[in-house]
């Protein structure tokens, strides 16, 4: 009951004029920085930080955490119609959602991440609210090995529901695992794979590559088709919103679903991008049109948006509670918190009230005011899609090179860059699937790092992963999602022989 | 025409005349946005400090130029180094540093030096305190030695951020003073490190202040001593009614090891005294400010201050340090690496 007047008290202050007035500001700069590939949300919120100093702490970090919520939303926009994924967990938006533009429905699969983006945040808030001080001792269990069992699940289930050719799917995925290994190895300390060039200092990053493969890939698959960008028919009016969210109930399971897969990755803390992959290939396999995954299924859409969201938001917890950022984008909000004097951690939500509350309130607030601002835009957004794509492709290409380029500020990126594009042009052309390696460059080097840390402290006994209850359902878990095909098959066998 | 070229021609060579005329009259300033190299992740104890200074400057106008900070954090922060190194004569750059200026070119093999870097200044050192979880029984540091040495030969989990860093190092050090043998575990940030303390998942930490405080004013951990000659000047109560100051040292606890972690400024090579000069009262206006004050107070840090040739020889004799530390804990990288 305390937990709901606070609340209430924190709403009064999220509701201040210039906190709204802060909130819009948030949004739309979000927006525009999830739009830009390479200018993640981490990236911008690091930038605008200093902005934020001369305001009190609990504007400043509204502000920040609305530019959070602006970025996850518009992460969405360029994965749907260009196939550049902004930020990380955009990628599995792509699959569904760029399909969906090219046939003509833009406005039907932007209206659908919105959505349902805003329904996973708002879960998850929901959550914060009612379970922060349970949810934060969960975390604690988290050690190494069930770190590592988290990831070990999210990898599984995409060999295992993944309706690919698993060979296909894991020769992708160790190309991935590969080129995750490269740069400084954290447990030993030792550079791995740089042949000397002090560039692959930093191993290959993520962004760099996504950007290579998805975008320049995609423009020279479309090049060699001759130029033509389909969709350029799209009807794109309220009537197309509207539209959308009479369907979008039928979608509920998976919608709920993915809420909980995306809180509890959020929380764990193994972050939204996971999240939204293991979200994504379970809606695959278990929804009654999953073989038309991949090729512009509106629940393609939903389900990673969804979790994405979800865990973006979440994510927020373990930070305030436990001082520990469940993504690169809390990290920084994290060290925004130290400059303002506060220190996360147990004691935050005991001694600074106020600015808890404030901050969950200006959630829930953010979420409703970030879903109107970009669903007004939507039509602003499809119609970019009418502009021909010869027109359209160089000014692509343009900005894949500055996102590119910002990352690190270096050029040797860029070409970097390039390299992925061919290389994304030719895996296509093989029919290898491209998600399986970019989902072992994000998780390559952490699951690994788990998993060493892991047997370090087990003193090199695999028994670890099976030490507790919490790892060994997670394994189980991840084993029987590894081997589902298998089992469904058996399954049927077995009832086809006692019939 | 030609008269138009002529004065063109002429006002271009004023301004040259004016442009070399300036630095040797008037004291050097930044004239385009600093770069703050942080060869840290975002979130760390560097990149925190840096930021934090960062809020100062754009609070109390003390530059005409924007300071930006940027992580540079790639293999061990020499992504950062090297980056520094090599724009020789660049004055708007600098970078803070962190143990990583001794222990990665000799951990990693890097071709760097911080003699290829100019010294600015000393902002503060850090200091490392040992930590358990605050469930164990141990009140002291000699108790909890006891424990380790009863304990099966590496069984007992030390964490640490990073690794051959300064954490690691601290723990080789306790290994040879004490005789005991701890199994290292290195994560990627002191935050994560010190809830990986809280949940039990590792039995012995040596966090800076900054990084566990939150958990100790919340009762999960507990300081046992603190790796300095004395003890913390901060005499404000944090927890269970002590303060940093209550905290013993290790080395009345028979632990004589002393390690502190340099919180510096370089400059890029071949950087001009009056641009050395400008930087250094630029961080005293810093020092000044409340707001670095609170800072120094909420890490526990030792404030020390020192510039110019003091500096110098403080690095140098710090990196003969780490040169013999590293030695012996063989974590040097091997010739021909």
């Amino acid at each position: 009951m305390e937990e709901l007047v606070n609340l209430f008290h924190g709403f009064a202050v999220a509701l201040q004029p210039f906190n709204v007035m802060v909130m819009l500001v948030g949004i739309v700069l979000g927006v525009i920085i999830g739009v830009l590939p390479g200018l993640g949300g981490a990236n911008g919120v690091a930038i605008l930080l200093p902005l934020t100093f001369s305001m009190p702490p609990t504007s400043a970090i509204i502000m920040l955490s609305c530019i959070y919520w602006g970025a996850l939303f518009g992460g969405a926009i360029t994965s749907i119609l260009f196939n550049i994924p902004g930020e990380p967990w955009s990628v599995a938006t792509t699959f569904d959602g760029y399909p969906m533009a090219q046939k003509g429905k833009a406005g039907e699969a932007l209206t659908a991440a919105f959505t349902s983006s805003f329904v996973g945040a708002l879960f998850a808030v929901a959550m914060i609210t009612l379970v922060a001080p349970l949810v934060a001792s969960f975390a604690l269990q988290f050690g190494p090995a069930e770190k590592f069992a988290v990831y070990f699940l999210a990898f599984c289930s995409f060999v295992g529901l993944s309706k690919e050719p698993p060979f296909k799917t894991i020769a992708a995925m160790m190309v991935g695992f590969a080129l995750a290994a490269v740069g400084l190895d954290s447990i030993t300390g030792q550079l791995r794979l740089t042949f000397g060039f002090t560039e692959l200092l930093n191993g290959f990053d993520f962004l760099i590559a996504v950007i290579g493969l998805f975008g320049i890939g995609e423009i020279l698959l479309t090049m060699e088709e001759g130029l033509a960008f389909r969709g350029g028919t799209a009807k794109i009016n309220l009537r197309v919103v509207l539209q959308t969210w009479k369907e979008l109930p039928a979608y509920w399971v998976t919608s709920l679903r993915s809420c909980v897969i995306g809180c509890w990755m959020g929380i764990t803390p193994a972050g939204a991008t996971p999240a939204s992959f293991m979200s994504y290939g379970i809606a695959k396999r278990v929804a009654k049109n999953g073989s038309n995954f991949g090729k512009g299924e509106i629940e393609g859409v939903v389900a990673p948006e969804t979790a994405a969201h979800a865990a973006g938001t979440s994510a927020l917890l373990p930070m305030l509670s436990l001082g520990v950022p469940g993504s690169p984008t809390a990290a920084v909000l994290l060290g925004g918190l130290l400059i303002w004097g506060l220190q996360p951690g147990p004691m935050l939500f005991v001694e600074q009230k106020e600015f808890v509350w404030g901050l969950i309130a200006s959630m829930y607030l953010g979420n409703i005011v970030g879903l109107l601002v970009v669903l007004t835009c939507v039509p602003i957004f499809a119609a970019i899609l009418r502009v021909p794509f010869s027109i359209i492709a160089p000014l692509i290409l343009v900005l894949c090179a500055i996102g590119a380029y910002s990352v690190h500020s270096s050029t040797f990126d860029v070409m970097l860059m390039l390299v992925f594009g061919v290389i994304g042009y030719l895996l296509k052309k093989c029919n290898y699937p491209l998600a399986p390696l970019v989902l072992a460059i994000v998780l390559g080097d952490k699951a690994e790092e788990a998993f060493r840390q892991s047997l370090l402290g087990s003193q090199g006994s695999l028994g670890i992963f099976f030490s507790n209850t919490l790892v060994s359902t997670i394994m189980i878990l991840g084993l029987i999602a590894l081997f589902w095909s298998v089992i469904q098959q058996g399954y049927t066998r077995l009832r086809g022989a006692s019939a | 025409m030609k008269h138009t070229a002529q004065t063109a021609l002429g006002a271009i060579a004023a301004l040259c005349a004016v442009g070399i005329s300036v630095p040797a009259t008037a004291a050097w300033e930044p004239v385009r946005p600093v770069e703050f190299i942080v060869p840290a992740g975002t979130g760390g104890g560097a990149d925190q400090m840096a930021r934090t200074i960062q809020g100062i400057v754009t609070k109390h106008n003390l530059m005409k130029q924007p300071l930006v900070v940027i992580n540079k954090s790639g293999g061990a922060g020499g992504e950062g180094f090297l980056d520094l190194k090599t724009s020789g004569g660049n004055p708007h750059k600098i970078i803070i540093t962190l143990s990583n200026l001794f222990t990665t070119p000799l951990a990693t093999g890097i071709p760097f030096n911080w003699k290829d870097l100019t010294p600015v200044a000393m902002l503060a050192l850090d200091e490392f305190v040992l930590w358990v979880n605050a469930d164990k029984p141990y009140k002291t540091a000699k108790e909890y030695i006891e424990a380790v040495k009863a304990a099966p030969s590496g069984s007992m989990k030390m964490g640490g951020t990073g690794s051959k860093q300064e954490d690691q190092i601290i723990t080789v050090a306790v290994e040879k003073a004490t005789g005991s043998k701890f199994t290292y575990i290195p994560y990627k940030g002191g935050g994560e490190v010190a809830v990986q303390l809280v949940g039990n998942h590792v039995d012995s930490t040596v966090n800076n202040p900054i990084e566990a405080v939150a958990q100790w004013r919340g009762g999960k951990v507990r300081p046992l001593c603190v790796f300095d000659a004395q003890p913390m000047a901060y005499d404000e109560q944090i927890a269970d009614g002590k303060s940093w100051k209550d905290i013993p040292t290790c080395k009345s606890q028979g632990l004589d090891i002393e390690y502190l972690m340099l919180r510096g400024i370089f400059m890029s090579p071949r950087a001009t005294k009056d641009q050395v000069e400008y930087y250094v009262e630029l961080f005293k206006k810093v020092r000044a400010t409340p707001e670095w004050q609170d800072f120094m107070k909420s890490g526990a840090f030792n404030t020390t201050f020192l510039t110019g040739a003091d500096y110098a020889k403080w690095v140098e004799a710090e990196e003969k340090r780490h040169e013999a530390l590293m030695k012996d804990a063989g974590f040097l990288a091997s010739a021909g690496n």
